[in-house]
């Protein structure tokens, strides 16, 4: 029973850590049919930032409180940023080019990003424990967890309703739909679906960005971690179903879930399941599990 | 085109002679590099012909890998040191499991076919990586080969052979690929790039030749990655199967381009020097360098490194137009 609950609740917080830093991924390709390698860039950039910012705060006599709100200014920082200049510096040259070889620029980028990481940033390691160290530890039905990890679960609830009142609520999140699903109709209706694609990427961008902010507190932040985050993602996407946004939650469910059953039962199938898994619903259900609608179009 | 006589056999078989010679008076640092370039030169050769049909494939680190495992592990389980028994058991058992996959894979194109490679090559790499008996994240070392019974005191005679058949191999390999892309099969290649529907309508079997060609591209890879398990004297998940080391692979194709099967030596030699001169001078640049170069290829140079090569000995018409298309 106390395994059982063990492997819920880290699976449940893994989970949430996957399903915010999917999520940008997959908005990104549900609008552009993009397969955004740079992400893991996106994502080592808002945790180096969050870092080295926290680390700056603290230095300064700042409360330990405000590591959240650096988080947050950081993913929105990093997202923009970045985000903007490889969408307007390079992908808005490719869009008309095949879908391969976009993902291959975006490899291209996510190699040059990598490498500014440590240019920028140098390459000791960074540790900021603040945010983390503030909320202390909780004990939950006989097991100890640090507050900090179970924060996530909440922001990744945020995350989702954020971004499912953003989408079904708003004039843009109306746009964006109308691009998804027929691009160039709603060209031919005067929808500006330049100015949509680089809201799209940016945002995508941040929630990369934020994934990696909020999981800074928790790590020591060293260069090349955005290697592994990347295949993992693209696990979480390619389960749930490319482009969908509750497949993205499935996905990240089930390789957290799984994960955790496997760290906890049987360590040494720790990577393998999550990419069996992959493998298994690439075979049979290429599209994944909650695949995006399509239109037939004639 | 068609009409020029291909003068391609002619030339490796001299571009060998050559090779043949120079290796034996330089220096021993060039033929370690030369080693590395050709072993990852003859993987690359199948991920050329892929990429000719628009192919990617995100996870040939698994062929490569699985070659350069069963050649370490041979080595150490059983005892056979012989290279020619190691490189044929690398290539049969990649070209099985190619073969094997294939079966599943022939149905995918664009970014799910580069995924589900991705995939399949991970699960390898996550089984090396929690396997304790295969040294786990830092591998194992490969015993040094023999040949035919031919065991070489000094080390550096060793690789000097090693190179001697690897340059051997790789020219009997580049003639065969060359057959394989002027024969009608081959040809089919850019047939279904183009279009894939009208390819069917001529009464050929696009997934076939699409089979045909990826059990090729695993067989390249499978004895790529022996070679270089034997040239390095090591083996370890992360430089060799990790999603990387596909990456790795993937990038010289394009640097090399489409352009000729001789194209993916070149490439692979120039990303060999430029990989130890950049440890030596820019230490953290070294992934800017090829993501940049990367880049600039895609926006530039679509035929890669063959086409500005060709175009500057003269001969650059029509040769660069097999690059990438749009």
């Amino acid at each position: 029973m106390d395994t059982a609950f063990t492997i819920l609740l880290d699976g449940l917080v893994f989970s949430s850590y996957l399903f915010i830093v999917s999520l940008g991924l997959t908005i990104i390709f549900g609008v552009m049919k993009i397969l955004n390698v740079t992400h893991g860039a996106f994502y080592a950039w808002g945790a180096y930032t969050a870092a080295f910012l926290i680390g700056l705060a603290a230095n300064a006599g700042w409360p330990d409180w405000a590591g959240f709100v650096i988080i947050l200014f950081s993913a929105i920082l990093v997202g923009l940023v970045l985000g903007l200049i490889l969408e307007r510096g390079i992908l808005q040259f490719m869009y008309h080019r095949d879908e391969v070889l976009i993902v291959l620029a975006t490899f291209g980028s996510f190699l040059v990003l990598e490498d500014v990481i440590l240019l920028v940033f140098g390459v000791d390691p960074y540790f900021a424990y603040q945010p983390m160290a503030l909320l202390g530890s909780v004990e939950l039905g006989g097991i100890t967890r640090d507050t900090y990890g179970l924060t996530l679960i909440g922001l990744a609830a945020v995350v989702a309703v954020v971004c499912w009142a953003g989408l079904k609520r708003t004039r843009w999140g109306k746009l964006i739909s109308a691009v998804i699903f027929d691009r160039e109709m709603s060209e031919t209706m005067g929808l500006n679906v330049t100015r949509v694609y680089m809201v799209t990427f940016t945002v995508g961008a941040m929630f990369g960005a934020l994934g990696g902010a909020y999981v800074a507190p928790t790590i020591s932040v060293a260069p090349g971690f955005g290697i592994d985050v990347i295949v993992l993602s693209f696990a979480v996407v390619v389960i749930g179903g490319m482009g969908s946004v509750p497949g993205a939650i499935v996905g990240a469910l089930s390789v957290g879930l799984v994960r955790a059953l496997a760290v906890h039962k049987f360590p040494q199938f720790e990577l393998f399941i999550v990419y069996a898994v992959m493998a298994t619903v690439l075979v049979f259900r290429p599209e994944g599990l909650f695949p995006p609608i399509k239109l037939r179009k004639i | 085109m068609t009409l020029l006589r291909d003068r391609t056999v002619q030339g490796l078989t001299i571009a060998l002679g050559v090779m043949l010679i120079v290796s034996a008076l330089v220096p021993s640092w060039i033929v370690n590099q030369l080693l590395f370039a050709f072993a990852r030169a003859i993987a690359v050769i199948g991920l050329m012909v892929l990429w000719r049909t628009r192919l990617v494939s995100f996870g040939h680190a698994l062929y490569f890998g699985l070659g350069a495992y069963t050649v370490a592990m041979l080595g150490r389980f059983t005892g056979i040191t012989d290279a020619f028994v190691l490189i044929g058991a690398a290539a049969a058992l990649s070209t099985l499991l190619g073969f094997l996959l294939g079966f599943i894979l022939r149905r995918y194109r664009d970014i799910y076919f580069a995924m589900l490679n991705l995939a399949f090559s991970m699960i390898l790499y996550g089984i090396l990586v929690k396997t304790e008996l295969l040294g786990s994240t830092d591998g194992f070392s490969v015993a040094a080969p023999t040949f035919v019974g031919i065991a070489f005191e000094d080390a550096q005679d060793g690789k000097l052979a090693l190179l001697f058949v690897l340059l051997v191999a790789s020219w009997a390999i580049a003639v065969a690929v060359q057959g394989y892309l002027r024969s009608t099969l081959g040809r089919l290649t850019t047939a279904i790039r183009d279009n894939e529907i009208r390819v069917e309508y001529l009464g050929y079997s696009a997934e076939h030749a699409i089979h045909i060609k990826y059990v090729l591209s695993t067989l390249l890879a499978g004895v790529g990655g022996g070679f270089m398990a034997l040239a390095l004297g090591q083996v370890d998940p992360d430089s060799m199967v990790n999603w990387t080391a596909s990456g790795e692979l993937v990038f010289v194709t394009i640097l090399s381009g489409p352009g000729s099967v001789a194209a993916p030596f070149i490439g692979s030699f120039v990303f060999e020097i430029l990989r130890t001169y950049a440890a030596e001078w820019m230490p953290h640049a070294w992934q800017m360098i090829v993501g940049g170069t990367l880049l600039v290829i895609i926006f530039f140079m679509p035929g890669g490194m063959w086409a500005l090569a060709m175009r500057l000995v003269g001969r650059g018409k029509g040769h660069g137009a097999e690059g990438m298309g749009r």
